[in-house]
């Protein structure tokens, strides 16, 4: 006889309790089979009395750590009266080789009259956010004339010079894209990339050689999975003039890579905007370059403008995007009046006299020339960059020991009547600490017997303090 | 919920703080009216793509149009046809002086939001509900601006130096030492931006292997300082402190998640008045809880400073604490001060260590010298010491003008969320078409308010939110009330069932606010 058929009469035959209690085990077979693998929780043993105990014993530690004294950074420079031409710094009358103020704007009279009838007009605070009633027409103009200026399709201003490139790069790149940077990238743009939480490759200082074979390497890793290759994002990001070597970014170089290996370029322009070109628009007129073959210019006004906070400017399509989603100006208030109508003053003037830009290199090649050969200094920065350093030429051993030796040099000079400073770094903080070095800035204001009467005493101070 | 704890042992008044209850018809509503328009917005892309409709967004230049596309078409799919709807009621541009009256550039857009073109006419004296102008600073004539003017023809406006090279003026060290002053610690810091003054400074005071506990609204900068700082953050539900007392617990019993080791330290982050939801925080409930689990307390008071306490000195003194107890104030020189930039006081330990490892003391410009000269004089003014009574009747004044702002809308039968004394008044609009229609409408009967929707708020709960000020009058508070009621009705917004029985009508003077004070 067959088994199915057999099978089948049992079935029939068996009494009820019997199938209820077969169905009830197949369907909880059935539920094990398909329920989740069981998660052991995070359960403590602990009891509540060990609880108790563990959180009387902890003990934090404290929440700043003292700061020693004699710390170089600790101590700042009082500067008495405004930071023009002739500072008093500490008390002392010195001639000011220190601040950023390239074009001399800082105390002209033009720029802070016109500051004066926008305070008069507006009072001082924004009180708002750009969405919320605190754009104001200034605000309006001042993008429109740096758009005007740059010749390019839209500017956006942001309050603070520091917080301009460091919202516009997480705006575009986010986790998952692909960032090369240069290893001299200065903090904000450190800052910018930490945030954005991308992948950083960083490349040696101008090395384009070092840059070509990381981006060939990407290539290759592309080939792998063109799938991700497709929606991931690549960037370069570069200075034009750098704050912490003062050497120029090869452009033309870099736009040819661009285009071979389609990667988006970032300018940084702090330094070199209202320094470099013939009319000062930065290294995209130095070099001869079409403005749209950049896809970002970002700079702070803070230098040659001598105002405060920053802008990008480029094409709507990459601008207009920052307006949403660019934290430090959704979610910041706008820049006060007064120093947005003293940016547009400082721009007028900028337009009016082409020659000061000249002027500016002239002396800065002059300074240059004037510094080499002092003993134990070496000049770093390029002839026509106005913010030069001068670093040992070699290092006593120990970088507090350096800095040391450099403030002696600086205090010498400025109780001759030369302003100077070092330059200011975080140690722990910087992916690539430069050396210490001296800061010299030149501006338009310091008249040739100045400058020679800097590199004289320079020369002085190198002799007695390093020798 | 509805939150009123009376002298409660740490509460030396009454702390009254109402979240109603969405309505479930107008959530179900609200959901299809998102629904309606998004299923509108994927129609009207599909017409972009075929070119039925003309697209008028910008694009990519033609010789990079093979590169990896920059934006990806969903992200920007609540933009183009959500937001695009209603943008004009956002960054409406500004022409005068900020104050209880301001005057705004009519602009016109004849493409549907795309872009707008200027009339050229100016549409003058609207009441503004939208500025941060709490104690009423924001003026152009007055004592305030006079010696922001001399400092200006001083100093020039720039200062192109950073603090720690050749930017530290003495102005500013005169700065630092009075709001040292004003708020009742040992010293204090200055910086040029209140949302980098969050970001650039905690990273300074917490790293890896710290935690910290962050308030589920807090706002962008500390969550931007946060997670730049590389600390583990784990986040507690708004203004709850089981939730936060459970996180403390586990996290010193626990220590680090895998490896088990102890936190280095544990830093609560909050802030003083929460500007969206106007919910103020319930700081001595806190500050036991810090006490007890012997952690560190960072309060942002952005709003509070100023706005909150009988003196203008902020949340501690609202709640009759010792600035001692809290070890980092943050708060910001916008709001209430007419200014620009930020600050933190705490001991001198704390202070030191900031100016020798602060990013922004390292890295950005110092803050402008008029601005500077501004937060000296309106601090002066309102600690009394420029030999007047403003600063006392400002503060005064505003609190005034809140309770009775906020009184008069719950009785019209608004849901208004947040704390009775915060100047911050959230009214709930929830559905997204009547964002635009409640902006559009106040505007044409000439008064200024802010609405929010998504995402800065949760995606039912939109609304519109009046910042009120020690400007405004009774009776610019009464047209705003009259012009509210008459929206209200127009849009049937006026969703509360909890209908409050309003006071006997006497006339509102001084006596009254003095029966309520403490």
């Amino acid at each position: 006889q067959w088994v199915l058929v057999e099978m089948v009469q049992a079935f029939y035959e068996a009494p009820a309790y019997h199938l209820i209690l077969e169905g009830i085990l197949i369907l909880w077979i059935i539920r094990l089979l398909f329920s989740k693998t069981y998660k052991l929780q995070e359960r403590s043993d602990l009891t509540l009395k060990e609880k108790e105990e563990l959180i009387e014993e902890w003990q934090p530690e404290p929440l700043v750590p003292p700061v020693p004294k004699d710390h170089p950074a600790l101590n700042y420079n009082i500067v008495s009266g405004p930071p023009t031409h002739i500072i008093t710094v500490n008390g002392k009358e010195c001639i000011n080789f220190a601040s950023f103020n390239f074009l001399g704007l800082l105390n002209n009279e033009k720029v802070k009259s016109a500051a004066q009838a926008s305070l008069k007009k507006y009072g001082v605070g924004t009180c708002g956010p750009r969405g919320f009633y605190g754009t104001f027409d200034v605000h309006l103009e001042l993008e429109e004339r740096l758009a005007k200026f740059m010749r390019t399709e839209e500017a956006i201003i942001y309050s603070y010079g520091f917080a301009t490139i460091a919202s516009a790069i997480p705006a575009y790149s986010k986790r998952g894209d692909i960032v090369f940077v240069d290893e001299a990238a200065c903090f904000a743009i450190q800052k910018g990339l930490q945030a954005s939480r991308s992948n950083i490759k960083l490349f040696k200082h101008n090395d384009m050689a070092d840059l070509e074979r990381l981006l060939k390497e990407q290539e290759t890793e592309d080939q792998k999975n063109p799938r991700k290759a497709r929606v991931t994002r690549r960037f370069i990001v570069v200075e034009g003039l750098y704050m912490n070597t003062g050497d120029i970014c090869p452009l033309p170089e870099l736009i040819k890579l661009k285009y071979k290996y389609k990667v988006r370029i970032f300018l940084e322009e702090s330094l070199s905007f209202g320094v470099l070109g013939e009319h000062g628009r930065g290294i995209t007129e130095h070099f001869g370059i079409n403005i749209d073959d950049i896809d970002l210019i970002s700079a702070n006004m803070e230098n040659s403008l001598a105002s405060i906070g920053g802008f990008c400017c480029g094409r709507s399509f990459i601008i207009d995007h920052q307006r949403l989603s660019g934290q430090g100006y959704c979610f910041s208030a706008s820049l006060p009046p007064l120093l947005a109508a003293a940016a547009i003053e400082a721009l007028n003037i900028m337009e009016d006299n082409p020659d000061i830009f000249q002027t500016l290199r002239a002396k800065c090649e002059r300074i240059h020339k004037a510094l080499q050969g002092i003993s134990g200094l070496k000049v770093v920065g390029e002839s026509f960059s106005p913010a030069l350093h001068l670093q040992l030429e070699e290092s006593c051993g120990s970088r507090e020991n350096d800095v040391k030796l450099l403030k002696r040099v600086v205090d010498y000079c400025m109780n001759s009547g030369i302003a100077l400073t070092q330059a200011h770094y975080l140690e722990k903080e910087e992916k690539c600490l430069p050396p210490p070095s001296i800061r010299v800035v030149i501006t338009v204001e310091q008249t040739e017997q100045e400058l020679d009467k800097a590199a004289s005493l320079l020369k002085e101070a190198a002799q007695s303090v390093l020798n | 919920i509805n939150h009123i704890v009376h002298n409660g042992g740490l509460y030396k008044r009454p702390f009254n703080e109402a979240f109603e209850e969405t309505p479930m018809l107008v959530a179900v509503l609200t959901y299809v009216g998102y629904g309606v328009l998004t299923l509108f917005g994927y129609l009207r892309d599909f017409m972009r793509q075929w070119k039925i409709e003309k697209c008028q967004n910008a694009t990519e230049r033609e010789e990079q149009k093979d590169f990896v596309p920059l934006y990806q078409d969903f992200e920007n799919f609540y933009n183009r046809n959500l937001y695009m709807r209603i943008r004009d009621s956002w960054n409406r541009p500004v022409c005068s002086v900020p104050g209880a009256k301001v005057d705004m550039m009519e602009r016109v857009s004849h493409d549907y939001n795309w872009t707008f073109t200027y009339t050229g006419r100016v549409i003058k004296d609207i009441i503004n509900m939208g500025s941060y102008n709490y104690l009423g600073f924001a003026q152009n004539a007055g004592a305030c601006q006079e010696a922001a003017a001399k400092v200006l023809s001083q100093y020039g406006a720039g200062v192109c130096s950073t603090r720690q090279e050749m930017g530290n003026l003495d102005k500013h060290e005169e700065l630092e030492k009075l709001v040292a002053r004003f708020l009742g610690v040992e010293s204090a810091m200055t910086y040029g931006m209140g949302f980098a003054t969050n970001s650039m400074n905690i990273p300074a005071l917490v790293g890896k292997g710290c935690l910290i506990l962050s308030d589920e609204l807090n706002h962008a900068s500390l969550v931007l300082g946060a997670r730049l700082s590389g600390a583990t953050i784990r986040i507690f539900k708004h203004n709850n402190m089981q939730s936060l007392e459970k996180l403390l617990k586990d996290a010193i019993v626990h220590g680090q998640p895998r490896t088990r080791r102890p936190w280095k330290k544990i830093l609560i982050l909050v802030e003083g008045i929460y500007s969206m939801e106007g919910s103020i925080v319930r700081l001595p409930e806190v500050i036991a809880l810090k006490k007890k689990y012997k952690s560190y307390l960072y309060v942002d008071e952005a709003h509070s400073i100023g706005a909150l306490g009988p003196g203008g000195r902020g949340v501690v003194e609202y709640f009759g604490l010792s600035p001692e107890d809290v070890d980092v104030m943050m708060g910001t020189f916008t709001k209430s001060f007419g200014a620009a930039g930020g600050y933190i006081g705490g001991k001198k330990e704390l202070i030191d260590y900031l100016r020798t490892y602060s990013h922004s003391a390292a890295y950005a410009t110092s803050m402008s010298p008029p601005v500077v000269e501004q937060i000296i004089t309106s601090m002066k003014c309102i600690m009394g010491e420029d030999g007047t009574t403003v600063g006392e009747a400002r503060v005064q004044q505003l609190a005034e003008n809140t309770r009775y702002f906020r009184r008069r809308l719950k009785e019209m039968g608004f849901i208004i969320y947040g704390n009775e004394d915060s100047p911050v008044v959230p009214l709930m609009l929830y559905m997204p078409a009547k964002i635009g229609a409640f902006g559009r409408e106040m505007l044409k009967r000439n008064i200024g308010v802010v609405v929010v929707g998504f995402p800065a708020t949760p995606i039912i709960e939109s609304r519109a939110r009046f910042c009120l000020s020690a400007a405004h009058t009774k009776e610019m508070l009464d047209t705003a009330l009259k012009e509210i009621n008459e929206v209200g009705d127009l849009l049937q917004v006026k969703y509360s069932r909890r209908r409050l029985v309003p006071l006997l009508d006497r006339p509102f003077d001084e006596t009254t606010y003095e029966e309520t004070e403490d």
